[in-house]
């Protein structure tokens, strides 16, 4: 390296107001001017624009700049783009430093004097890293070609489907025995009410025979290694107990089964109807495949039992031996489309769920309106009689302080949907308790006033409770309901036959654990957290995973599609380029300093660490390091060095800091 | 032994005062100490915190900076009134410095200084958290069984501090009549009014709220209701005989405090847990022992 006397440029951002509204930039520009080796310090209005890269590029080729700092906003957001300027005017990206004064400054005070020292203090540590800096060469690696799909809801699929379309080796990961999520419990779909398996079961066989995706069923994905391009993934296939290559889904087993009748609660009705040991989930499950709950099947859980089963099957597909499988798999990208779990209604006793007959909650309504479901379509009352009265009763766990403060989205639209189908099977008079009707949609307006002239009653006002103790004898034996009329301005009490709490969305219980399995971040709600709310909105902090669905925040099946869509072509554009371009921020030794202790080549997760045993000295593998830095930490003798992160570096940005 | 600092209140020393001989025997047979925190004055009542904020603030602060110069103990304060006025006193000094300083300044002219490190509880909770059902099981000589008794709440302490759980479905109650050997009914109103202050000041509300909750006990054959709060206890007591008259229905059930019970249960007699003091005398006689 030739060691030449650093010349350096200083650009200071004014973002608009973002910056200049609080810092004095003129005054940081002035004070850059004063450092040494600092030839030219400028400020501009958007330094991100044409013009204010092209101001940078101008100056790299007539001043002679060797050195660049831009202080704007995050590394994330522009860091890229900077290192582009700088290496198209000819200098190498890595000479390049960025300085944060907007998300850690601007943004974050409104005292003007004291953001513009922190500018000052954060550019002069800039000025002080980038003048030690050396030229690195970005490092390219090939991307595996098959994508990983979390989750087989209408996101999962969607995007599984869009990717095979193009040619693209999916691998389609379900943790239910069947894929289709929770749009496959719905019975129509607003605003058009068109059926819900009518559109999605196309979609579920099409995804079940396409060559380009490999589908694993009630399977779940426990570890996930490496980084864009190369995920090494782990998923362990849980033992359905009956050969998913045999089974051709005949259901002669569930016939045979020694329970004659069904007695525990399926999953996929919310445990509202009833199934045998050995069950399919629901008629049009993919794969159209049986399984055995081995908690509820006698020959699995006493190993005593007649087996008719067995005796049943004429493709010997079922198997009591069958062990959990795991399956290794190598991809270049991941799309998480995980879902939601709707909010869970015991925690606002006040509205009885669980306590009080006939509450139930908005998706076991769903099933109860479903011709596959446990009242094959007509909502009983738990008698089995007809309800002559129905409340629907909005924001449960929603917009509330106590619980979640989000607004969950889909509500508003799916009580008026289930308004319309209660009132169409039952003929009953329906009321809607609500807050503010959000119908914020194509056709969703549209919706809110047929139902309104359809006779659908409203009463806005959050409701107070729901109670069985009557005041009065027309309440005896009925639900009812407290609530402020804010319209009419006083407190109403309706009594209903039966209730249906229209219940928010949450993440899965599990998406804590998913979230650090695949290093993303989430918001305080717990949703997995986009790159930028609206320029990546399917993109994450980690590269090459990317999100889709309900699982990022509620929203509905057009959101949902759309979403899956977005998430498929991003992560089609990174298999199609091939490569990617790693930071080469690689560990390297300075063999002067290395005693030989080799705790680092024990510590190295990537075996990237080999011992020299003639010269006593241990050496970086320079194409197997990934830069996770724990040799650096661990060196007791301070032989290792991460470039670009070097402690020089990081000292002398701590001096200008201090 | 467990030792507490009492904040009777006007109450327990006047209407109340079943409540604080019942409280006093029942922590007594124990093995609690409780000492009346000295020269105690007005909780600041939640009537004179609507007229004069500053004004009540400073009374209950006078309270908890006496209480807090003695040694850390938590104070009870079995009337839900003071307790939700104490406790919001020491919300609102928390939250709000002007006010703090203001408080600081007038506790300062009588060399008083509130520090804020005092707890404030309500005896129902202090017996099932503290003490707890185990050690309470162990003194239960005289169970009351057959006994069909409604847990009555009332408001304060269960909104908005939250005293004894949930808000909406509190348990505690119920679990110590099922420890007295009672029954607890199914009681949908434990936590609505009892009328409050309006059945002084509006009658026809605050009549029409204990009505409600005296009906439903007697429509759920209710042997007795047991209250947490003196104002609870009064206006279901009280006005028993006038709603009997004005609506021709009858709603005549014994009203008792929940520390009556208790010490009924471990054997304490009529006349030390004050049920021959209560004000409508016919209690005495309906509740059995």
């Amino acid at each position: 390296m030739t060691v030449e006397k650093p010349r350096i440029g200083v650009y200071i951002c004014d973002c608009g107001l973002n910056i200049l509204g609080v810092v004095d930039v003129p005054a940081v520009v002035r004070y850059a001017a004063t450092f040494d080796n600092v030839v030219a310090a400028k400020e501009y209005k958007y330094m991100c624009s044409d013009p204010g890269q092209d101001l940078i590029k101008k100056d790299i080729k007539e001043l002679k700049l060797n050195r660049v700092v831009v202080a704007s906003c995050t590394p994330t957001l522009h860091e890229r783009t900077f290192r582009t300027t700088v290496s198209t005017a000819g200098l190498n990206p890595f000479l390049f430093h960025m300085v944060n004064i907007r998300e850690a400054v601007s943004w974050v005070t409104v005292d003007k004097k004291r953001a513009t020292e922190k500018a000052k203090i954060l550019v002069k540590a800039g000025v002080m890293r980038v003048t030690l800096q050396e030229p690195l060469e970005p490092k390219t690696e090939p991307v595996a070609p098959g994508i990983l799909v979390i989750g087989g809801g209408i996101a999962g699929i969607h995007a599984s489907l869009a990717l095979a379309n193009a040619g693209t080796k999916v691998h389609l990961v379900e943790r239910e025995p069947s894929i289709g999520g929770n749009m496959a419990r719905f019975d129509k779909t607003f605003p058009t009410l068109d059926c819900s398996s009518c559109i999605l079961t196309p979609k579920m066989t099409t995804l079940k025979v396409h060559p380009n995706i490999n589908l694993y069923s009630y399977s779940e994905v426990v570890g996930v290694e490496g980084y864009v391009g190369n995920f090494d993934v782990t998923i362990e296939r849980k033992p359905r107990y009956v050969n998913e290559e045999l089974c051709i889904g005949c259901l002669k087993c569930i016939e045979a089964c020694v329970f004659k009748d069904a007695r525990f609660p399926n999953d996929f009705d919310l445990g509202l109807a009833k199934r045998k040991p050995i069950y399919i989930p629901f008629p049009q499950a993919v794969p159209t495949k049986v399984l055995i709950d081995p908690d509820d099947c006698l020959f699995l859980k006493l190993g005593k039992c007649k087996q008719t089963c067995v005796d049943a099957c004429e493709k010997d597909a079922i198997d009591f031996e069958q062990k959990p499988e795991r399956v290794n798999l190598k991809v270049g990208s991941i799309i998480v489309a995980t879902g939601f779990k709707t909010f869970d209604p015991t925690r606002k006793p006040q509205y009885g769920y669980g306590v009080l007959p006939n509450v139930f909650t908005a998706l076991e309504a769903e099933r109860l309106l479903s011709p596959t479901g446990p009242t094959e379509g007509i909502p009983l009352l738990k008698d089995g009689t007809m309800p002559k009265t129905i409340g629907i009763i909005h924001c449960i766990g929603s917009r509330d302080e106590n619980t979640n403060v989000y607004c969950s989205k889909v509500c508003c639209m799916y009580s008026l949907k289930l308004a319309h189908l209660v009132k169409e099977r039952t003929g009953a008079e329906v009321y809607n308790f609500y807050i503010d009707m959000r119908t914020t949609g194509k056709g969703y307006e549209e919706f809110y006033k047929k139902l309104l002239e359809e006779g659908v009653r409203f009463v806005r006002g959050r409701v107070a409770e729901l109670t069985t103790a009557p005041l009065s004898p027309g309440e005896k034996g009925k639900l009812i309901v407290r609530v402020e009329d804010t319209l009419a301005g006083y407190v109403r009490r309706i009594p209903v036959d039966m209730a249906i709490l229209s219940v928010g969305l949450e993440p899965q219980n599990d998406a804590q654990e998913l979230r650090r399995m695949l290093n993303l971040s989430c918001g305080k709600e717990g949703f997995l957290m986009e790159l930028h709310p609206k320029l990546a909105p399917v993109s994450t902090a980690t590269d090459g995973i990317y999100i889709a669905g309900a699982c990022q925040g509620p929203k509905d099946i057009p959101d949902t599609v759309a979403q899956a869509g977005a998430a498929a072509s991003e992560a089609l554009a990174l298999v199609h380029r091939g490569m990617v371009e790693i930071e080469p921020y690689v560990a390297v030794t300075n063999e002067d300093l290395c005693s030989g202790c080799q705790i680092c080549v024990g510590l190295c997760p990537y075996f990237a660490i080999e011992y020299d045993a003639e010269k006593k000295v241990s050496r970086v593998k320079d194409v197997m390091c990934k830069g996770c830095g724990v040799c650096v930490a661990a060196c007791p003798s301070g032989a290792i060095d991460q470039k670009h992160f070097r402690d020089a570096f990081v000292l002398a940005e701590v001096a200008g800091v201090i | 032994m467990k030792e507490y600092l009492y904040y009777p209140g006007c109450s327990l020393k006047g209407v109340g005062s079943p409540y604080e001989q019942s409280l006093l025997s029942t922590f007594g047979k124990l093995g609690i100490k409780l000492t009346e925190i000295a020269d105690w004055n007005c909780c600041g009542a939640t009537a004179y915190l609507s007229v004069d904020a500053n004004m009540a603030i400073v009374l209950a602060a006078r309270n908890l900076a006496i209480a807090e110069r003695s040694d850390g103990h938590d104070i009870v304060a079995p009337c839900s009134g003071c307790f939700l006025s104490l406790t919001k006193a020491k919300e609102m000094l928390e939250k709000y410095p002007e006010l703090r300083a203001k408080v600081t300044e007038a506790l300062g002219r009588a060399n008083l200084k509130y520090l804020g490190h005092s707890k404030v509880r309500h005896p129902l909770e202090v017996l099932m958290t503290d003490i707890g059902t185990k050690e309470l099981k162990k003194l239960i000589t005289r169970p009351l069984k057959n006994l069909r008794v409604v847990p009555y709440y009332g408001c304060a302490i269960l909104r908005p501090y939250q005293a004894v759980g949930d808000p909406h479905a509190p348990k505690v109650l119920e679990e110590m009549i099922g420890l007295a050997g009672a029954t607890p009914v199914d009681y949908p109103y434990k936590g609505r009014c009892c009328g409050g202050m309006l059945t002084s000041g509006v009658q026809t509300v605050g009549l029409r709220l204990a009505e409600i909750l005296l009906e439903a006990a007697k429509s759920a054959q209710a042997d007795v209701i047991v209250t947490t709060c003196p104002l609870c206890n009064y206006n279901l007591e009280c006005y028993q005989e006038k709603l009997r008259k004005s609506t021709g229905k009858d709603l005549g059930v014994p009203v008792i405090y929940f520390t009556q019970m208790l010490g009924l249960a471990m054997g304490l007699s009529r006349e030390e847990v004050g049920l021959d003091r209560m004000l409508r005398t016919p209690a005495v006689a309906e509740v059995t022992a």
